[in-house]
């Protein structure tokens, strides 16, 4: 069974973290990702970075811009992965930009991607209905789960859409904004979080965008499957390096952890 | 085959949505309604009234006689420099501002390469009384200070794009966060034929105006509405697909799109991006760009502010794949000394994209009863200072 759908199973909360592989350092990507597993993190997204970042804020631009300076390409990437399912159990998920997958070639793509043991794909500019025509059956065929999004301001047909077509779990996005940009939850995402969850979706969901403590991380799940922590993570690695992702991830979930 | 959008949003293999969620909706309810705002009676009387009395429409057809006796052939020139605000660009603003209008929204957004298309939004978004904000590159304002200052006086707001390279395509980026931030009140006016369907088509729809108005004017003066040729600079592709767009379906008419060669076409400072494009996804849009091997999308270099953008419109990808269109491609000095004979034969200072057009007589031959038309797509105003620095005036 994919790791994504038996994690979803357990019957905790969980965390995942996002990061920008190829940054701080070129070669950081396969300690953080130990890091991260070590400490207690769920599940990882792994950033492929791109030049021209369009639903991500400053943050993770700038790890992205940072990142291509240091030299990372697909290519590296894949090789620094080459190994990673000898030491690593929890799922990876490659999130992602859709030129430079496209560039790849989709089915190499995919098919190096079940080679290394990598679970998912979250590629923000890759819409469902192109996913559908064109590119389902080369995903599923190597056992990937497509991630997709949804936000306060999709139609409740279009939720109903993404849910029927989805097999993982649903990105919920927790405002309209880019990544990075607004800190903790008001009224509004309340009640949008419970509009969601009277739905009853067939896939649950986890929460991104937003959340950077331990106050919005429980917000967050408080309803919702989990959460994704990106931009206040890159933040930390910013300003503390790659030695100390443990305080972070103790900051994140508290006292439960 | 044709070369119009189909029911898809794809011209041939190219164009589509390839957009995040976050964007969804907004273009999602452009895409349900433009056609049908467009066809709306009232609305074409409200365009066509602002196209004629405030942006001076019909732009002339003017017969450059002492060009033509240069290159042997007859020449006409359509006058979009003679425009409000001195390029074609403002077709597509008024069009927009008044969809805009229609879908509700009360806050404009726009990106800028040289200042031309964020002058143009901010004069109609004032004529209107609509807060604008205009996202350009740091670099690109530093380079082109009066347009600045002009989009300033007209009431914008201008935020320098600090990501990436700083230039068109990075305020190109920050105008669509912009936009996934305020999903509700604003719409974003495109400035050419790029960006996620249904922008290539409505931009080309409002610019198609110019080939209209070439139908008859040529008619009224060689009694044919069919040039043999038409000519247009392409940087995203606006003013081409403004004046190709009538003959798109005719192929009895022949249609050049000239790109800016930089330094020289494999000099690496060139934004030839037919040639050294490949196809690719950007600003949600399926079509030729210029990338590196893995993906990233590269900047592009042209003396030309305007014609400096890393891609293409879908159109322009679809006329140079399938040959419809030819592809040329002209090197700074050749538009720069274009630009000066245009200006001591004729005595119209032409922008420096125009330019580009302009030099292609020493590449291609004409016969003498060929009846060429260029698209002079914008002034040279603008471009006073560069021309000033390069013939050391």
């Amino acid at each position: 069974m994919n790791r994504i759908k038996q994690q979803l199973l357990t019957d905790k909360k969980l965390l995942s973290i996002y990061f920008t592989a190829g940054y701080p350092n070129l070669e950081d990507t396969v300690s953080i990702i130990k890091s991260l597993e070590r400490h207690g993190v769920d599940m990882i997204e792994i950033g492929m970075p791109f030049s021209d970042p369009l639903a991500d804020g400053p943050t993770i631009q700038d790890s992205s811009t940072k990142a291509l300076q240091n030299g990372m390409t697909t290519e590296i990437l894949f090789e620094q992965l080459q190994a990673i399912r000898q030491s690593v159990s929890i799922p990876l998920i490659i999130m992602g930009y859709f030129n430079p997958i496209l560039q790849y070639g989709v089915e190499a793509f995919c098919e190096k991607c079940q080679n290394i043991g990598i679970d998912g794909l979250i590629i923000p500019d890759l819409p469902m209905d192109i996913y559908e025509s064109d590119y389902r059956q080369i995903f599923e065929a190597h056992g990937l789960i497509n991630v997709f999004l949804i936000t306060p301001q999709t139609s409740e047909e279009r939720i109903q859409y993404i849910d029927a077509n989805s097999k993982g779990f649903i990105y919920m996005v927790s405002s309209a904004s880019t990544t990075g940009v607004q800190v903790g939850f008001g009224d509004e995402q309340t009640s949008y979080f419970k509009r969601i969850a009277d739905m009853n979706l067939n896939n649950p969901q986890i929460v991104g965008f937003g959340i950077s403590n331990n106050m919005t991380f429980k917000q967050a799940t408080n309803q919702a499957k989990g959460a994704i922590i990106g931009s206040a993570f890159v933040k930390h690695l910013t300003t503390e390096g790659i030695d100390s992702i443990d305080k972070f991830i103790n900051t994140i979930l508290g006292e439960c952890h | 085959m044709s070369y119009h959008i189909n029911d898809n949003g794809y011209y041939g293999d190219f164009g589509g949505a390839f957009i995040p969620e976050m964007l969804h909706p907004n273009i999602e309810k452009l895409r349900q309604n433009y056609l049908q705002i467009m066809s709306d009676s009232e609305f074409q009387k409200e365009f066509k009234q602002l196209l004629r009395d405030y942006v001076g429409r019909p732009s002339p057809l003017y017969y450059a006689s002492r060009l033509s006796k240069k290159y042997n052939t007859k020449i006409y020139l359509k006058r979009e420099d003679l425009n409000h605000t001195g390029a074609h660009k403002i077709n597509n603003t008024v069009g927009q501002i008044l969809l805009a209008q229609r879908l509700g929204k009360t806050r404009i957004i726009a990106e800028t390469g040289a200042g031309q298309h964020g002058v143009a939004t901010a004069t109609v978004c004032a004529l209107m009384g609509i807060e604008c904000i205009i996202y350009m590159g740091e670099i690109d304002i530093k380079r082109q200070a009066p347009n600045v200052a002009r989009m300033k006086m007209l009431g914008a707001k201008v935020i320098p794009a600090m990501s990436g390279s700083r230039t068109l395509k990075d305020a190109t980026n920050e105008a669509m966060r912009d936009w996934i931030n305020n999903p509700l009140d604003t719409h974003y006016i495109v400035g050419s034929v790029v960006g996620p369907h249904p922008y290539p088509d409505m931009v080309a729809r409002f610019q198609s105006i110019v080939s209209e108005e070439i139908q008859w004017q040529l008619k009224d003066q060689e009694g044919t509405t069919k040039p043999d040729y038409v000519i247009a600079c392409v940087g995203g592709g606006s003013n081409a697909a403004g004046a190709f767009y009538h003959y798109l379906e005719d192929t009895s008419v022949q249609l050049i799109a000239v790109e800016a060669a930089g330094k020289g076409i494999h000099s690496g400072e060139s934004a030839a991006t037919s040639i050294l494009g490949k196809e690719g996804i950007i600003h949600g849009s399926k079509t030729l760009l210029m990338q590196t091997k893995d993906g990233q999308i590269t900047e592009p270099y042209s003396i030309s502010a305007g014609l400096d953008y890393p891609g293409v419109g879908p159109m322009h990808a679809h006329l140079y794949k399938s040959g419809r269109a030819e592809f040329m491609s002209i090197t700074d000095d050749e538009a720069m000394k274009a630009g000066l004979a245009l200006s001591q034969l004729e005595g119209i200072i032409p922008a420096i994209e125009t330019s580009h057009s302009l030099a292609i007589f020493d590449h291609k031959k004409f016969k003498n009863d060929d009846i060429i038309v260029i698209n002079l797509s914008g002034r040279g105003d603008k471009d006073l200072q560069n021309y000033i620095d390069y013939f050391k005036l």
